[in-house]
C-alpha cells in the first residue's frame, strides 16, 4: 500500500515482487480446488428484495473478519519483535463480557448493545495495557507475558460467565454479525474500515516507521531518540482491542459465548496470517496488506476443509503444515539452496535465535 | 530495556571473590528456596485449615496424580535451561495416548505399544529440534506448529474418548503397591508410574549435574555464542534436548494413559503451561542457564497441592484455577527478573 500508484502495469510489477504473491496464488489454488468439487462454488446471488449478496465468497469474507482483526494487531506486535499469544483468550473475555452484560440487561435495546461493546473493548484494552506494561516497563519476554495472559484470560472468561456458555438476545448486537451494508456483511465492512484506519494511522504518520525501527534494531532506535515504552504499550493495547472486536464479531454471529471454544487457537490463525503476509517473525518491516490477504487465505482454508468434508477438528494439522512450510521458506538454509548465487556471494551467516 | 545496553560487569573481579561467591549461590537458589517455602507453607496451611493433608494417603496421591506432570516438567527443564521452550508436550500426550489406546485395543503387544508411544514423542521432539536448529525457526513457533500438528492428527484419528480395555496389561503400571500399611485407609502407596517418574528425575539429575552433556546444556543457556566459540557441541545438544523433551512427553502419555485408561483428542490441553509453570516455580530461569531439576519436581508438587487445596476449600470456583496458576507464574517470573537485574548490578 506504500507503492506510488503510477499506472496499472507498474502496480502489477511491484505486486508480483511482494512476498504475499504466494499467498494470493495459494488462495486462487484453494478456490480452484473448490471449483473442481462444485462448479457453481464461486456463484454470488443477489437477493432481489433486500439487495443482499450471498454465496460462498461472501461467507469467506464474513469468516475472515475476526481473523483480519487479530492479524492486524498481531502484525504490529510482531513488527516490534514481540508476540501476542493472548489474542484468543482476549476474544473469549470480550465475548463473555458483552454476552453477560446483555444477558443481565435483558432489554435488547441499542443502548445496552453499545454499552456491552464499550465494556468489552474497555476490558480488552485493560488486558492489553497489562501486557504492554509487563513487556515494556518490567522487561519480561513478550511470549511468556502473553502466555500467562492467555492462561489467565481464558480463566477470567470462565469466571465472568461462571463457567457456563452464556447466551443473550439483542437484535442490534446480532446485526453486527448477521446484517448487511450495501449487500456486504457488516462484519466485513467494519473490519475493512478498521484495517483502513489502522493502516492510515501507521503509514501516514511516523508511527509505522518507529514500530519498524524498534523491531529492526532496538538499540539503534533508542539512540535515534525513539522511546520504546509508549510504542510497545500502544501496540499491545491495539492488539488486545482488535482482539476484543474479533471476540464481538465471533460471538455476535451465534449470540453465545462458548468460554472454552471462542477464540481457541486463534493466536495460531493470527500468527499464520502474519507470516503468510510476509512479515518476518524476527520483527522489523511489516505488511498490513499481506496480513489481510493471509487472513483471507486462512478463512478460505477453513471453509475448504469443511467443504471437502474433512473433519474440522483436523484443521490445525493443515495450518501447522502451512506454517512449517513458510518458516522453512523464510529460513536462510532453504533460500541458499534455492539460489546458489546468493550462497556464493554472501557468506551464510548464522543468526542467533532469540525468543 | 536499559539492561540490554549495559555491559555485564567483569565477572568475578579478583579482589572480591569471597563476596561474589557468597552472594551468587543465594541469588541463584532464591527462587527454588521460595518454591520450597511455598510448598511447606501450603502443607501447613492446608493441615491447619482443612486437615488430613499431612498424612500418607494424601501425600501418596499427590505423587500418584502428578507423576505425569513431574515427567513433563523434567523434560521442559532441559529445554528451558537452554533458553528455549517446548509448547508441544500437551498435544504430544494427546496423540501418543490415542495411538497407544487404539493399538492396544486392536491387540498389539503392550510392550510394543508402550515403546511406540514413547517414540511418537521422540519423533515430534526431533521435528521441533530440526526446525529450530537447522532452519533458525524460533523455538516457540516451531513447537507451537508441532502442537497444532499433533493435536490435528489426534483429531483425525478420533474425536471421541477411547477407552483402554480393562484387562490391558498397560493398566498394571498404575496398580497400587502398599509400602506402609497405615491405620484404616491411611496407607503409603505407590504405583509403578511414580517409580518411573522417580527414575526419570534421578537420571535427569545425574545427566544435568554430573555429565559433559549436562554442563553443555547449562553453557548454551548462559550464552549460546560463547558455548559455540568454546567448541561445545551446541547443535547436537540442542537437538538432543528437544528429543528428550518429546520422549519424556511420550513417557508421560504412557503414565497418564495407564492411570486414567481413557485417551481423547483434547487430552492435555494447557498442560504445557502447567509444565512450564512447574519449571519456573522450581527456580529455573526462563532465559536459561540456571536452574535445578529437583526444583521442577517441587514446582510440579506445588501445582498439584494447589489443586488439592482448591478442591478441599470448595469456595474457589474451579474455573479460577488457571487464573491462580497464571498469577503464581507471573509472580515467579517477576521474582526472576528481580534476581537477574540484581545479579547484573553486583
Amino acid at each position: 500500500m506504500s507503492n506510488p500508484p503510477s499506472g496499472a502495469a507498474s502496480f502489477v510489477k511491484t505486486s508480483v515482487k511482494q512476498p504475499y504473491i504466494w499467498a494470493i496464488a495459494a488462495l486462487v489454488l484453494l478456490l480452484i480446488i473448490n471449483l473442481i468439487k462444485d462448479p457453481s462454488y464461486l456463484g454470488i446471488s443477489v437477493n432481489a428484495v433486500t439487495g443482499d449478496l450471498s454465496g460462498n465468497l461472501i461467507d469467506i469474507l464474513r469468516a475472515s473478519a475476526p481473523i483480519m482483526m487479530i492479524a492486524v494487531g498481531m502484525t504490529l506486535v510482531i513488527a516490534t519483535r514481540g508476540i501476542d499469544l493472548s489474542v484468543g483468550s482476549v476474544m473469549a473475555v470480550s465475548g463473555a463480557v458483552s454476552m453477560e452484560f446483555m444477558h443481565d440487561a435483558g432489554d435488547g435495546s441499542l443502548g445496552s448493545a453499545l454499552m456491552a461493546i464499550a465494556l468489552a473493548l474497555g476490558i480488552s484494552a485493560f488486558l492489553g495495557l497489562i501486557n504492554g506494561v509487563l513487556v515494556s516497563i518490567v522487561g519480561l519476554q513478550p511470549f511468556i507475558t502473553t502466555l500467562i495472559m492467555m492462561l489467565a484470560g481464558r480463566g477470567l472468561a470462565k469466571v465472568i460467565t461462571s463457567g457456563q456458555n452464556t447466551s443473550a438476545s439483542n437484535e442490534f448486537f446480532r446485526w453486527i454479525a448477521n446484517g448487511t451494508v450495501l449487500g456486504f456483511p457488516v462484519v466485513f465492512v467494519i473490519g475493512a474500515v478498521i484495517v483502513a484506519l489502522v493502516a492510515l494511522l501507521v503509514r501516514r504518520s511516523a508511527l509505522g516507521l518507529m514500530i519498524e525501527s524498534i523491531g529492526i534494531n532496538p538499540k539503534a532506535a533508542r539512540m535515534a531518540g525513539i522511546r520504546p515504552v509508549g510504542l510497545l504499550i500502544f501496540v499491545y493495547i491495539l492488539s488486545a482491542v482488535l482482539a476484543g472486536v474479533a471476540g464481538i464479531f465471533s460471538t455476535a454471529s451465534v449470540m453465545t459465548v462458548e468460554v472454552a471454544k471462542t477464540g481457541f487457537s486463534s493466536e495460531m490463525d493470527a500468527i499464520l496470517a502474519v507470516v503468510i503476509g510476509g512479515t518476518s517473525l524476527a520483527g522489523g518491516k511489516f505488511s498490513l496488506t499481506g496480513s489481510v490477504i493471509g487472513a483471507l487465505l486462512i478463512a478460505t482454508l477453513d471453509k475448504t476443509i469443511v467443504f471437502l468434508a474433512i473433519p474440522s477438528s483436523a484443521t490445525p494439522a493443515f495450518k501447522a503444515i502451512v506454517i512449517v512450510a513458510i518458516c522453512l521458506l523464510q529460513s536462510q538454509r532453504v533460500r541458499a539452496l534455492f539460489s546458489q548465487r546468493r550462497a556464493r556471494t554472501s557468506t551464510p551467516r548464522k543468526e542467533a535465535v532469540s525468543a | 530495556m536499559t539492561s540490554v545496553i549495559e555491559r555485564p560487569s567483569a565477572p568475578q573481579s579478583p579482589h572480591t571473590p569471597s563476596l561474589v561467591n557468597r552472594l551468587k549461590p543465594n541469588l541463584e537458589t532464591l527462587p527454588t528456596l521460595a518454591a520450597i517455602v511455598i510448598f511447606v507453607g501450603m502443607i501447613i496451611y492446608g493441615e491447619i485449615a482443612y486437615g488430613r493433608i499431612l498424612q500418607f494417603s494424601t501425600l501418596s496421591n499427590l505423587f500418584i496424580n502428578n507423576a505425569y506432570l513431574i515427567i513433563l516438567a523434567v523434560g521442559l527443564t532441559f529445554v528451558i535451561l537452554t533458553g528455549g521452550v517446548d509448547l508441544s508436550v500437551g498435544a504430544i500426550i494427546a496423540i501418543s495416548s490415542l495411538v497407544g489406546v487404539m493399538l492396544a485395543n486392536s491387540g498389539w503387544n503392550p510392550f510394543v505399544v508402550i515403546v511406540l508411544m514413547i517414540l511418537i514423542g521422540s519423533a515430534f521432539g526431533a521435528a521441533s529440534g530440526i526446525l529450530i536448529q537447522y532452519f533458525n525457526v524460533q523455538p516457540f513457533i516451531a513447537t507451537l506448529a508441532m502442537m497444532f500438528l499433533a493435536r490435528g492428527l489426534a483429531s483425525m484419528l478420533s474425536t471421541t474418548p477411547e477407552r483402554l480395555a480393562d484387562e490391558s496389561p498397560i493398566r498394571t503400571l498404575s496398580t497400587e503397591i502398599k509400602v506402609i500399611d497405615g491405620p484404616k485407609i491411611n496407607d503409603l502407596v505407590t504405583t509403578p508410574n511414580v517409580i518411573i517418574a522417580a527414575v526419570v528425575v534421578i537420571i535427569a539429575f545425574y545427566v544435568l549435574h554430573k555429565t559433559r552433556f549436562g554442563r553443555t546444556v547449562y553453557a548454551i543457556g548462559g550464552s549460546e555464542q560463547s558455548a559455540t566459540l568454546m567448541g561445545l557441541p551446541v547443535v547436537r545438544t540442542k537437538l538432543a534436548i528437544y528429543i528428550i523433551s518429546g520422549t519424556l512427553a511420550g513417557l508421560a502419555a504412557v503414565v497418564y494413559t495407564s492411570k486414567l485408561g481413557i485417551a481423547q483428542n483434547i487430552t492435555g490441553v494447557g498442560w504445557e503451561l502447567d509444565a512450564i509453570a512447574a519449571v519456573i516455580i522450581g527456580g529455573t530461569l526462563l532465559t536459561g542457564g540456571a536452574g535445578f531439576v529437583l526444583g521442577s519436581v517441587i514446582g510440579a508438587l506445588v501445582l498439584g497441592l494447589m489443586n488439592v487445596l482448591i478442591t478441599r476449600d470448595g469456595s474457589i470456583p474451579p474455573e479460577a484455577t488457571t487464573i491462580i496458576t497464571g498469577a503464581i507464574l507471573l509472580v515467579f517470573v517477576l521474582l526472576q527478573r528481580l534476581v537477574v537485574s540484581r545479579k547484573r548490578k553486583t
